[in-house]
């Protein structure tokens, strides 16, 4: 018998006596994560539809093998064609790994994985159901402190993403000056990755926090307090920019599928 | 106008104990401390309980109110369903002594374990000057009044006793950040006694104590994460590692 159970503490026969609705916020976040992870790797198997002049999604952004369109291949086709057994590999595949490790190793997704997923609290004040408990000190989780180097080629993305949204100011001939729907999903979902990464604890403390004295930084010190505004509306940029990067795949699609045209405002 | 309301209250010690079903007039603007106390007046006059201040700032009434980790003092009556029976029993993490009364000095023991701040050597007292910036990000932490309710709901001690000999907690972890974020520390390897010593890399960041501080102490954001990324820099960051043996950044300090 441990945690609340153990001898010494008080005798109380249940694991919690919340009488809130403690499981509904891991039931709505366990809700929505799986429902984006099935339609992320759906669309990252389906390997089409992703792109429609001007407009590439996001889950395919940068496309770099053979098999992505010459115009929609911002960085050219470095990866060649890659199969196995004949079949060739999504070039989504190949690039996924690092928004994804982002997301797994952000600070705010890990409470909301951990929470929801692992039960490690299920919530606040409600008992686990795990015997033991080493939280981040060993393999595999101990990989979260590499957190930071998942921020910086989210930055890398977040420029290339931007660049897709700027070229979507196109039309389908390639002519500039013209603005569709999809130039403002697109630009949109660029906006929402950099308020993500500009809010996230790296940054924050990559910006300023590892200091130790604010007043001999002035510049970086007011940095700082941007971003730790930012920062206080970090779970809010995660679930919004995750939804905007989904809703920005779904216009891609339907556009690129036929289901609908890419209405041009001018 | 009085209200009758149903409380459940655990009573017993550490071998035994359960709760027990009263009912108590409450009045209009009464916080949870002052039905305990009717209670204690009118129908268990050897109800143990711990306060002070009534004011919410002794942090001596930490209790658990309906299943949350609470201060009694601080927390309305008329914040309940009038129909709601309202549960109330001991912190859950610590040793109960009696009744509402815990034991709470695992807390005081690992206070002692963290090693004071280390002013630069030859500075006499009076000598130190610091600009209000510096001074504003540890005076957040400086209003935590030791409730311990933060320690209490931490399900890496909560739920695991064999923890506590390995782990802090929250409470002192803004302590350790305070200390490393004060601009005249030098104490030498402070970050990395931090995650070796005192068990930061145990917390998986969930934030309950950040939820329950009721200094609203952002435990989490200010602190802790902010520990945990120093302790990057110095553990687990090659590239902050070559600079630092090449003279171009910081060492472990």
């Amino acid at each position: 018998m441990s945690g609340v159970f153990s001898p010494s503490r008080a005798k109380i026969a249940v694991r919690t006596l919340r009488t809130d609705r403690w499981w509904l916020q891991p039931a709505i976040t366990v809700a929505v994560l799986v429902s984006f992870i099935i339609y992320a790797t759906i669309r990252a198997f389906e390997a089409k539809f992703y792109f429609a002049e001007p407009l590439i999604s996001p889950f395919y952004s940068p496309c770099l093998t053979s098999a992505c369109p010459t115009n929609g291949s911002l960085l050219g086709q470095p990866l060649g064609t890659v199969a196995i057994f004949g079949m060739a590999i999504s070039p989504a595949l190949f690039i996924l790994i690092f928004p994804l490790g982002f997301r797994m190793t952000c600070y705010y997704y890990r409470k909301a994985y951990y929470r929801s997923f692992w039960q490690s609290p299920p919530a606040c004040a409600v008992a686990e159901p795990h015997k033991t408990y080493s939280g981040e000190t060993k393999a595999p989780l101990i990989l979260q402190n590499g957190h930071r180097w998942f921020f910086f080629a989210g930055l890398v993305f977040n420029v290339l993403l931007s660049i897709d949204a700027v070229l979507a100011f196109r039309n389908p001939e390639g002519q500039w000056g013209h603005m569709s729907i999809g130039s403002l999903v697109l630009l949109t979902n660029a906006t929402l990755l950099w308020l993500y990464s500009a809010s996230c604890h790296t940054c924050r403390h990559t910006i300023g926090g590892r200091l130790k004295h604010f007043s001999k930084h002035p510049l970086r010190y007011k940095l700082w307090t941007w971003v730790s505004i930012l920062n206080h509306k970090h779970p809010t940029f995660a679930w919004i920019s995750l939804f905007g990067v989904a809703l920005s795949d779904v216009y891609v699609r339907a556009v690129s599928s036929g289901a609908i045209d890419n209405l041009y405002f001018f | 106008m009085a209200r009758k309301l149903k409380l459940r209250i655990w009573r017993g010690d550490n071998k035994t104990g359960a709760l027990q079903d009263v009912s108590v007039d409450a009045n209009p603007g009464e916080v949870v401390l002052d039905i305990i106390h009717r209670v204690q007046a009118t129908q268990m006059g050897d109800l143990a309980v711990r306060w002070n201040c009534k004011a919410g700032k002794c942090g001596s009434c930490s209790m658990e109110i309906n299943g949350k980790p609470r201060l009694a003092c601080m927390t309305q009556v008329a914040s309940f369903p009038e129909d709601e029976t309202i549960t109330i029993t001991p912190l859950r993490a610590f040793p109960v002594i009696k009744d509402l009364v815990t034991d709470v000095s695992f807390n005081y023991k690992k206070a002692m374990e963290i090693p004071a701040i280390q002013m630069p050597q030859g500075m006499k007292p009076g000598e130190p000057r610091m600009q209000q910036v510096d001074v504003e990000r540890s005076q957040e932490f400086r209003k935590c009044i030791e409730c311990f309710l933060c320690q209490d709901v931490c399900h890496v001690i909560r739920d695991h006793e064999e923890n506590k000999k390995s782990f802090a907690g929250p409470r002192f972890f803004i302590r350790i950040a305070e200390l490393d974020m004060h601009p005249l520390d030098t104490l030498r390897n402070r970050k990395k006694t931090a995650q070796e010593d005192h068990g930061l890399g145990m917390c998986n960041i969930t934030k309950c104590c950040t939820e329950v501080c009721p200094e609203h102490i952002r435990i989490t954001d200010n602190a802790i994460i902010p520990m945990k990324e120093r302790v990057v820099d110095v553990k687990y960051d090659p590239i902050r590692w070559l600079g630092s043996k090449i003279g171009k950044r910081e060492g472990i300090v």
